[in-house]
């Protein structure tokens, strides 16, 4: 990285790219995760159609009794707990790789102010949590009529 | 190939597939999140594949490699326009060298809520065994 762009030391690389991803949901309104912990996990592909504010949560293997989804303030909050697999009925076991993060996690992002929290609907369907949000009526996309 | 004669049909279609295959193992994929861990019977395998249902998942063993395979299929309405994504790739590749004394014809596979999970047992002279001793 090229520290000329970012100022003196202050920020490591690893803080500077994070400041990058933070940017991003900023531009779009969606807030950096401050209450984030297990920071990037799960991933989240945010989109929306004419209706709703889409957000996909790539979170396999998490037990629906151990996974909250909350909006608050207009805050969207995805947070739960990832079980490790337990391997206690195993003899000898030998751990080779261990890729896959577990333990709590949650992220955090701001809805955009046409998000109506009234009108939600979460679905958890092979390891994706899909969450529409309706935007607010008033706010939709509307052609004007234009009179002579 | 040669260029006077007129390649049959069906030629034309084994063509098109091999192809079609060829366009798809190089399209980019991502290597999936594995925990593997050995114990005395076997050795199992745990792979993250978020949004990949069953029918899009293939498991296969040619020789001594395991190949695992799944496509993330993500449902989404009509009009849906991306505006920010962590996850590009929807192809999740990985393959594995099997030693020996794995047993491949007794490999489980089950997946569910987006995770693989893997039983490759071993095969029953690879066990470990005592060996009794005899007194002479």
């Amino acid at each position: 990285m090229n520290t000329s762009l970012y100022g003196t030391n202050f920020h490591s690389d690893l803080d500077t790219f994070r400041d990058q991803i933070d940017e991003i949901f900023r531009n779009f309104g969606v807030a950096s995760n401050i209450r984030a912990d297990v920071r990037g996990f799960p991933p989240i592909n945010v989109g929306s159609t004419d209706d709703t504010f889409e957000i996909i949560a790539f979170l396999p293997g998490v037990e629906p009794n151990r996974l909250q989804a909350t909006i608050d303030n207009g805050l969207l909050t995805i947070s739960g707990e990832r079980m490790s697999v337990s391997q206690q009925d195993k003899n000898d076991v030998h751990v080779y790789a261990r890729e896959r993060k577990t333990g709590p996690f949650r992220r955090v992002m701001e809805l955009p102010e046409d998000a109506d929290p009234d009108r939600v609907d979460a679905r958890y369907v092979d390891g994706c949590l899909h969450i529409s949000v309706h935007k607010r009526e008033s706010s939709k996309p509307r052609s004007i009529q234009v009179h002579q | 190939m040669a260029v006077n004669t007129r390649t049959a049909s069906t030629d034309v279609a084994v063509r098109e597939q091999e192809r079609e295959k060829q366009l798809h193992r190089n399209r980019n994929t991502v290597a999936p999140h594995v925990d593997i861990f050995e114990d005395a019977e076997g050795v199992t395998v745990i792979a993250d594949l978020p949004g990949v249902p069953k029918e899009r998942l293939d498991i296969r063993v040619e020789g001594n490699q395991l190949f695992i395979e799944g496509e993330a299929s993500i449902q989404v309405a009509a009009g849906f326009k991306l505006h920010h994504a962590e996850v590009l790739e929807s192809v999740y590749r990985r393959t594995f060298t099997l030693s020996r004394e794995i047993d491949s014809t007794g490999i489980d596979a089950n997946l569910k809520d987006g995770v693989l999970t893997l039983r490759l047992p071993k095969a029953e002279q690879a066990k470990p065994r005592r060996i009794a001793i005899r007194s002479a």
